[in-house]
């Protein structure tokens, strides 16, 4: 990637990521890469992401490793301990299984268990989704299972001005953070941010108001929540909309008072319904706001199932727009 | 196994002293555990002491170690203090982690404990990581990650040990073989007939030595910390011991051949090493002083966790990110 006189007005997301490590990096010499094919000799990452950081910042910060997700994350782990802030790529979301180890018993615990004598501040970038017939072991949203563990943070920007602002955040933060990119979404484009923009981890956007219902998202989600949201305002139905940003922890305030707003909300992901993280967000606004919601909160999510292959289960596993409509239908009836 | 010339007397009773206050520390608490002073999960050393304190005699105080649930001897041997370890086995607020890390997770960064895992082999790839700091920092540092026999067999061993070799990380991996995973002989579950057929199978420089030895394993722990601090990449230390208490305290040790557990018992590392005082001319009255000293360590120690408050119950919101949780 170079840098040119002339800033392009829209990026791609995955330009987004690539100047906020770029952006990191500069900033912070304590600041290194590792993950497999990272490296510029190796082509930059598979989906390029990482493409000329390690020409402009060397191969002793930006490193390709070998297939070995434990290590990867290890390395992260023990540097993170001493003084790095290291970002490790686990090239598919679905490959985390494989760290999970050192994800969970170690990166997440180990403040905790020193009894705050050490900590890991480290962030690991990894990309999923479903949609363009990956199957079932390249596409899955696995966001509920590592929100569920003390001691992470767990983020996915859903536009590229807020890729770079919350993965610059990530990287800098004090705490283990998850970053989930979107595999369809790194070719979207959309306003270049400022190069001095950060998004804070914990703050949700509302990049729509509106007044009779809430639409709660992360992600690849937020660009359908718009969608139906144009839609359902040709039926008369104002849509507000919540961009999570932060899946954990989650910005409880901007939800609640969005829903004490509307007194309706829908929770949408791409990751299966069925004890996903739209059971905790919509869990939490009947707790606070039960007897003031006009019908209880609704979820949208996909198909209690492996993401499929073949292009027509796969679409018809998926969450779509039409999903969110009818829900929001269902639910202001 | 090389045969080794004897170390020098200064160190043999360094190595001693370490040795002596890990053997009379496992013995006090199999004491208080069965006397039910402490109601904790433990996982005896003796037997081992040797192994970790020519190890440890061999780095320095700001080196990094990397252990795992069997490790009150790494521990000690590298130099926590013992009020402070003890208050931590008891779950004290004073102890090196408040009371929240416990006997499975000892962290005492002051002495370069930076993790104690209780997760096999799983120490392996975050040592890396340390040792990766120490190769960017150039801070001349080396890791030592201590691990049993049994953590051989599971993946993190291989990924770790091929990424530590191919980014010649000053990692030294010391392979305590006690020949036994918790209840399973090497010879059931070990493809391979010695731990060093692995390391050297990764590409790496792998050196078997009697553990028990207090020389020899100076030896081979000072070559690969030399090997390591000039530049030259990990190595694998497997040094053969044994434990003579079982996997944990309670575990009969039934599994173990009687004569094979005799024989054990007759090369105790202890009393080797302690008539190898004599032998070099150290009285009996300097290693009973030695003796003495540890054995009021301990003491002062074990009423010191015994006496010392429990963290207050809220303490579990401090520390799980670098803010305080809501209640």
């Amino acid at each position: 990637m170079t840098e040119t006189a002339e800033k392009p007005k829209e990026i791609m997301f995955a330009q987004a990521c690539n100047m906020a490590m770029a952006k990191a990096m500069a900033d912070d010499p304590k600041v290194i890469l590792m993950g497999e094919d990272i490296a510029d000799e190796q082509g930059g990452g598979v989906f390029k992401v990482t493409l000329g950081l390690s020409e402009k910042f060397g191969t002793d910060r930006v490193r390709s490793t070998p297939i070995s997700e434990q290590a990867i994350v290890g390395a992260a782990v023990g540097s993170a301990m001493v003084g790095y802030k290291p970002v490790a790529e686990i090239m598919l979301m679905n490959f985390i299984t494989v760290a999970m180890d050192q994800i969970v018993n170690h990166a997440a615990k180990l403040r905790f268990m020193s009894g705050g004598q050490t900590s890991v501040p480290l962030t690991i970038r990894t990309t999923t989704g479903a949609g363009t017939g990956l199957g079932g072991q390249h596409s899955d949203m696995l966001e509920a299972w590592l929100a569920h563990v003390p001691g992470l943070k767990v983020v996915a920007a859903s536009n590229p001005a807020d890729a770079y602002g919350l993965l610059y955040s990530s990287i800098m933060d004090p705490n283990p953070v998850i970053f989930i990119e979107n595999t369809p979404g790194y070719f979207v484009k959309g306003p270049a941010p400022a190069p001095d923009h950060t998004v804070p981890l914990g703050k949700a956007s509302i990049p729509r108001e509106g007044t009779d219902i809430t639409l709660i998202g992360y992600g690849s989600s937020i660009s359908r929540c718009h969608g139906a949201a144009d839609n359902l305002a040709k039926d008369g139905i104002s849509c507000e909309i919540v961009d999570l940003r932060t899946i954990a922890p989650f910005d409880e305030e901007t939800v609640l008072k969005s829903v004490a707003k509307t007194k309706a909300a829908v929770v949408v992901h791409e990751a299966v319904k069925n004890f996903g993280v739209g059971a905790e967000i919509s869990s939490r606004i009947h707790e606070e706001l039960f007897s003031e919601l006009k019908a209880p909160v609704g979820r949208v999510g996909s198909g209690y199932a492996p993401v499929p292959f073949s292009p027509a289960i796969e679409k018809a596993w998926m969450f779509n727009q039409d999903d969110i409509e009818r829900e929001v239908h269902k639910i202001l009836g | 196994m090389a045969n080794t010339d004897m170390a020098d007397k200064d160190v043999l009773i360094d190595i001693f002293t370490r040795a002596d206050l890990i053997m009379q520390s496992d013995i006090k608490f199999r004491q208080m555990i069965g006397a039910g002073q402490l109601q904790i999960v433990y996982y005896p050393v003796r037997g081992q002491e040797v192994v970790s304190s020519a190890m440890m005699a061999a780095v320095n105080k700001e080196d990094y170690l990397v252990t795992i649930y069997r490790g009150l001897h790494d521990q000690l041997a590298k130099g926590i203090p013992s009020k402070d370890l003890w208050a931590e086995f008891a779950g004290k607020m004073a102890g090196t982690c408040k009371g929240k890390g416990g006997p499975m997770h000892i962290t005492h960064p002051e002495t370069g404990v930076m993790v104690t895992t209780g997760i096999v082999g799983s120490g392996i790839p975050i040592a890396n990581g340390l040792g990766l700091a120490s190769q960017l920092d150039k801070d001349g540092k080396v890791t030592v990650c201590c691990f049993g026999d049994g953590a051989t067999n599971i993946g993190a061993f291989h990924e770790g040990l091929n990424m530590a070799q191919v980014w010649k990380l000053p990692v030294i991996f010391l392979c305590q073989n006690n020949l036994y995973s918790e209840h399973t002989p090497m010879a059931f579950a070990t493809s391979s007939d010695s731990i060093k057929q692995r390391g050297e199978g990764l590409g790496m420089r792998s050196v078997q030595v009697n553990g028990n030895d207090a020389s020899a394993m100076y030896a081979a722990a000072k070559e690969a910390v030399e090997y390591a601090r000039a530049g030259h990449g990990p190595t694998l230390i497997e040094a053969m011991t044994f434990r003579f208490h079982g996997h944990l305290l309670g575990d009969t040790s039934h599994y173990i051949p009687k004569e094979e557990m005799e024989q054990a018992k007759k090369d105790d590392p202890m009393p080797i090493l302690r008539q190898q005082l004599l032998d070099l001319q150290i009285s009996e009255a300097d290693i009973a002083a030695i003796e003495a000293k540890n054995a009021a360590i301990i003491e002062e120690a074990a009423q010191f966790a015994l006496d010392a408050p429990y963290p207050p119950g809220d303490e579990y919101r401090i520390d799980v990110l670098d803010v305080e949780i809501a209640a």
